[in-house]
């Protein structure tokens, strides 16, 4: 009895070693814009991810993890060829990252199509929300429209009956405008969109303060942002017109504008004065080991980190585990920095969205302070579209 | 549309000129006295603003930045010509493309690995970071500066090729080299300087671009292919031709902008008028060009010869 109690034992043990070397290690692939002006997003979204890595000893979910860094360039086509290297040749079952939507857009349904988990961790563009979902797609920051929609909340809340809106002349430009417009009832009295690559807007500027409006709304990212917001209080409109803006003054565009954004407000969900505990961490740990302050896309992607820690420690690693796993990903049960953090049905995050404006913080240095929630467990406009429950 | 929105519009045409022409004067003297392709010219552009903003994060000055800045970029123009250009001036023009094409991508992912791939935090002179009252409007004090300094380079350009010994070499240079080079003058020498003070004023552009444009990789293509626009438009090796060619281009550049969108609202639907204004308005200075080629392919303002 002894002794068969003992060789069953000995026998499982040694099936579990035979079943172990399929979940030893968990190849994970890391995309995102690493080069070109664009790139300190995709930096941002990387630093932070691997701050949670290597800060529970290189696994997540109590498993090793081979985190494969790849750089898509702002380049679609460059985009669908890491895809299929990591899919086809790494055999990855799981690919994070992906900066912007025209990228995502490239990628979604390739990724998606062939069962592998894409845990996005920036663009959230409107297609993949509604018809084109997947029940492998989980975003952890945001559906692109849900920036621009607190903002004219915001701009209703504070009463602006004119407001002037600007954005580059593109996809995104423009799908920030409408955003903004869904939830404004005031007169947007003029839309000005200018050329994704003319960085002087003096001509533009002029315009603005001759038909002097309640407030101007604009989605400059990246060194467009530095730009506008610099020649916006050259041309001695800081102060006078409030400036609204998406992506515009943010984590990444701070260090470069400075003092000329004080006062800049911005709508986003998270910003690093939060005060709850997991933000707080996430903020002193980063300033620590990377010596500046977190941008929204660095906390975007370390909860995504989070998010994949709690589901693999969830299903002990098996990840070939499809329904387990998407199960276990889509209860979404970790600390997340913005505090409230649920899926909905397509996949995209329930959440508060606030206000921020460019303010010192205690330290003295320019950085973003909470101002108000206009919108409380916000869902995104597309998810009745999602055929997913 | 008033007088003084209209005035006030004309201003930032010739700011914008006024930043075209220093970075077309490098580029057409190179073009037109070495018979050089250098696409690299937007890059010594983008090294220029580095340079200042680094210098303006060290010490918080402003005219520091410049003084350093300037002479930085022109060492490392003269450096460049000397190490990779040289080589090529027997070359093909297409040759010489691919080879400044390549600077390009080596200076944009060398500032990448230097400064990071986000924008550097440079600003204008606290005197003047505020605007002047000017008909009607508040006109931002830096660009009256940029516009004031960039005449004063250019009137002591003109200065320098007409009225000086270098200023004629360079000339004669430019219309026959091979009997300046008979005479005594070493050619490769003046080359290296042509080349060296073409790099000198895109730094210089670099340096007054700083505070309102961000300093960042890749800062130099969009104002590159504006640059090639205003010496073909103005006419190749001609610095008057890059003078008035970067003024014409600025103007019209800037009143398309600002008010061809509202021109096609008053017979187009809004939405289409929003559409369309910008795209319009963009290919305008393309469209000049165009119409330059086809009616005077040598430029509006060619070099005089003979």
């Amino acid at each position: 009895m002894r002794i068969r109690t003992t060789l069953i034992a000995a026998g499982l043990a040694a099936a579990g070693l035979l079943a172990a070397p399929a979940c030893a290690q968990i190849k994970i692939g890391f995309m995102a814009e690493l080069s070109g002006p664009q790139g300190a997003l995709g930096q941002d979204q990387y630093d932070a991810f691997m701050m949670v890595v290597e800060a529970n000893g290189g696994k997540l979910g109590g498993v090793p993890v081979q985190i494969l860094k790849e750089d898509s360039q702002l380049k679609p086509e460059v985009a669908t060829q890491i895809v299929d290297k990591l899919i086809e040749k790494e055999r990855v079952p799981i690919i994070t990252g992906v900066t912007f939507s025209n990228v995502m857009m490239a990628v979604h349904k390739k990724i998606t199509e062939k069962e592998v988990f894409l845990i996005g961790s920036n663009a959230g563009p409107a297609p993949i929300a509604g018809a084109q979902c997947s029940a492998y797609s989980f975003i952890t920051s945001w559906q692109n429209d849900n920036q621009a929609e607190v903002v004219g909340k915001y701009a209703n809340d504070k009463g602006y009956k004119k407001v002037i809106g600007m954005a580059p002349n593109y996809q995104a430009g423009k799908d920030f405008i409408a955003g903004f417009k869904r939830l404004y009832k005031g007169e947007v009295i003029d839309e000005i969109y200018t050329p994704l690559n003319q960085p002087d807007f003096s001509a533009e500027l002029a315009q603005v303060a001759a038909k002097n409006p309640d407030a101007v709304y604009v989605f400059y990212p990246g060194g467009l942002g530095v730009n506008f917001v610099r020649q916006y209080k050259q041309a001695g409109l800081a102060g006078k017109i409030p400036l609204l803006s998406t992506s515009t003054a943010d984590g990444s565009t701070l260090p470069a504008q400075k003092d000329d954004a004080l006062g800049v407000i911005s709508g986003t969900f998270w910003g690093p004065d939060f005060n709850n505990p997991a933000s707080r961490k996430f903020v002193e740990d980063y300033e620590k080991k990377y010596n500046r302050i977190p941008s929204q896309y660095a906390a975007q992607s370390y909860d995504a980190a989070l998010l994949l820690d709690s589901a693999i420690g969830k299903v002990k690693g098996n990840v070939a585990d499809k329904k387990a796993f998407m199960a276990a990903l889509k209860a979404a049960d970790f600390k997340s920095v913005r505090g409230n953090f649920k899926f909905n049905n397509n996949g995209f995050p329930i959440q508060d969205q606030h206000i921020f404006e460019v303010a010192k913080d205690a330290k003295g240095r320019v950085s973003l302070k909470t101002i108000a929630t206009p919108l409380k467990d916000h869902s995104d406009a597309y998810h009745a579209q999602c055929a997913l429950k | 549309m008033t007088l003084g929105l209209f005035l006030t519009q004309t201003l930032n045409g010739l700011q914008l000129g006024v930043l075209l022409f220093l970075l077309a004067a490098g580029l057409t003297l190179v073009f037109g006295i070495m018979n050089f392709v250098n696409l690299a010219h937007g890059s010594l552009y983008m090294m220029g603003a580095y340079f200042a903003a680094a210098v303006f994060n060290a010490t918080n000055s402003f005219v520091l930045a410049g003084v350093v800045a300037v002479p930085a970029t022109m060492l490392l123009g003269m450096l460049v010509e000397r190490v990779a250009l040289i080589r090529l001036y027997q070359r093909d023009h297409l040759d010489q493309v691919l080879a400044t094409f390549g600077l390009i991508l080596f200076f944009n992912e060398l500032v990448r690995i230097i400064w990071g791939p986000a924008s550097v935090y440079m600003n204008a002179p606290e005197a003047l970071s505020g605007t002047v009252m000017l008909f009607g409007f508040g006109y931002p004090a830096y660009r009256f500066a940029i516009i004031a300094a960039g005449l004063f380079v250019g009137a002591g350009l003109y200065w320098m090729i007409h009225k000086t010994r270098v200023g004629m070499l360079i000339r004669a240079g430019a219309t026959k080299p091979e009997m300046v080079a008979a005479l005594g003058v070493n050619i490769s020498l003046l080359n290296t300087l042509v080349f060296g003070l073409g790099a000198g004023l895109a730094g210089f552009a670099g340096w007054m671009a700083g505070p309102i444009l961000s300093v960042q990789p890749g800062m130099g293509e969009p104002i590159l292919i504006l640059t090639l626009v205003v010496i073909v438009t103005g006419g190749i090796g001609s610095i008057r031709g890059a003078f008035y060619g970067a003024m014409i281009v600025g103007i019209v550049d800037t009143i398309g902008r600002a008010f061809l969108p509202t021109l096609l609202r008053e017979f187009l639907e809004r939405s289409l008028a929003q559409a369309a204004g910008p795209a319009i308005a963009s290919i305008l200075i393309y469209l000049l060009m165009a119409v330059v080629l086809a009616v005077r392919p040598q430029g509006l303002f060619p070099v005089k010869h003979g």
